[in-house]
């Protein structure tokens, strides 16, 4: 196995502050807006966003929940192992306002297509965005593009990347993994 | 990540314990997901289910139809009563011709025990037992569980007390057998002819008194006489019956504790539960029908999801 660390320590804190200064250039204050993570690990990129956010907005109310994608793959009764669910956690109303879905490795975009199925059975939003920690470019399977991007990332199907957080894994870090073969 | 250990929902039996605590998980989702302004995922949609029933039923098989249409199953319904095999079609015969029009799961009710688990041998569908004779009734099982451990945040170390009509219940087998898995303590409570002689072999106290199995109990599971499968008298008469294992207000009331009062359906009002106790607020009756849907989501989410196409 050979790992490359893409990011991490000081520049991984500049990345999601350079990402949060982009949201609010275009959210203002969040009045109108909302943050949704993606489940399992796009949750830990949304906390971490609208933790910095509320520091940088003091006094403001900045919504952020979990979305599970689970029932909405398109992978169900196609793979060996059982797909089990996680968590929803959305607390406020998302009908009329403008989302921004964020998730932390942005590939084939699948996982996009389903959490917009998802998202959508708790209302119509204004408008959708899509935040993405890492994008793997040019490894698209369906049209999905990123408005917001942490880093790009050229990669091939065999490689991996795992991004670990502080608060679960004990360091923010992006690492892409090849198996060595 | 792992799944259920059985390819089919026959019976609790073949059920252990994590199998259980991952259905219940499961239902957790399912439940939030039926809380939602939009109450239906798109899971199941390239899967057709059949339910056939070969008994009557209100509950589960509307329960049943609920928890496929809401992850977009196609199903198509099937009652004993208006079909062919009133002229004499076997039951695999039946069941092979539903599944050579490409159906993938059955869900069958059955009033000879065992049905289920002949059919998972001779047909490849998979099969989920919706009730078979006085065997199992193994969703009962699980929603009556699952409304429990709502209730009290946990199943292990309750008192629960099953009153009544226990020798031709197949909600009191699977009951039992779902609720020991979990660490509960069961008790069963009725007169000596309903009583089935070797219970005890479960590992369920017996006791033919009501008022002291109900301070016993935190929870006390009333179920109904089944006239329908009595060929002989067991007691005088349901006079008699109601008297002596009938749960009334007063009852309820001279009790030192607030115990929860559960009922799998069909209520025969006045004869095992009286009016006021069934629409009190310590029944969960009703609850356990709102967990009902999202337990049997679980369960064929959770068995469908097992086959890779």
């Amino acid at each position: 196995m050979q790992n490359l660390t893409l990011l991490d320590g000081q520049k991984f804190q500049i990345t999601i502050q350079r990402l949060c200064r982009q949201l609010i250039e275009n959210h203002n204050d969040f009045s109108g807006s909302v943050i949704i993570g993606i489940q399992p690990r796009g949750i830990y990129l949304a906390k971490r966003v609208a933790e910095e956010l509320r520091k940088i907005l003091p006094g403001h109310t900045i919504e952020q929940g979990d979305l599970d994608i689970t029932f909405y793959r398109d992978d169900f009764r196609r793979r060996e192992s059982q797909l089990l669910p996680n968590q929803t956690k959305i607390n406020f109303i998302i009908e009329g306002k403008k989302v921004i879905m964020m998730d932390d490795v942005l590939w084939t975009g699948r996982t996009i297509r389903a959490a917009m199925d998802a998202m959508l059975a708790f209302g119509r939003p204004e408008k959708v965005e899509l935040l993405a920690l890492v994008d793997r470019r040019y490894s698209r399977h369906l049209p999905v593009a990123a408005d917001y991007v942490g880093i790009e990332v050229d990669s091939i199907a065999s490689q991996k990347v795992v991004v670990s957080w502080k608060e679960t894994d004990g360091e923010d870090k992006i690492v892409l993994v090849s198996d060595a073969k | 990540m792992a799944g259920l250990s059985t390819r089919h929902l026959l019976g609790i039996k073949d059920l252990n314990r994590d199998d259980i605590e991952l259905i219940f998980e499961t239902a957790d989702t399912f439940k939030s997901v039926l809380n939602r302004p939009i109450k239906k995922v798109p899971s199941l949609r390239d899967v057709t289910i059949a339910n056939i029933f070969f008994e009557n039923s209100t509950r589960t098989r509307l329960s049943f139809e609920l928890a496929e249409k809401r992850l977009s199953a196609d199903v198509v319904n099937f009652a004993a009563s208006s079909s062919s095999v009133s002229k004499g079609e076997t039951l695999i015969d039946t069941v092979n011709n539903i599944l050579a029009m490409k159906v993938d799961m059955v869900v069958m009710r059955h009033p000879y025990a065992g049905a289920g688990i002949f059919l998972s041998k001779h047909v490849k569908a998979q099969i989920v037992n919706a009730g078979d004779g006085a065997h199992e009734h193994p969703t009962q099982a699980l929603l009556d569980a699952y409304s429990i451990r709502e209730k009290y945040g946990d199943v292990a170390g309750k008192k629960i007390v099953i009153v009544g009509d226990i020798l031709h219940s197949r909600v009191a087998l699977s009951n039992i057998l779902c609720l020991k898995h979990l660490g509960a303590e069961v008790m069963v409570c009725g007169p000596t002819t309903l009583i089935p002689k070797y219970i005890g072999s479960l590992g369920v106290k017996v006791e033919h008194n009501l008022l002291k199995a109900l301070n016993w109990c935190d929870v006390a599971n009333m179920l109904r006489i089944q006239l329908e499968r009595q060929d002989i008298k067991y007691f005088p008469s349901l006079r008699e019956y109601t008297m002596l294992y009938g749960l009334n207000k007063q009852i309820l009331d001279s009790l030192d504790k607030e115990i929860t009062v559960m009922h799998p359906g069909p209520i025969n009002r006045g004869v095992e539960i009286t009016s006021d106790v069934a629409d009190s607020k310590q029944s969960i009756i009703l609850d356990q029908v709102e967990n009902g849907v999202a337990i049997r989501m679980a369960v064929l989410y959770l068995l469908a999801g097992q086959t890779p196409a």
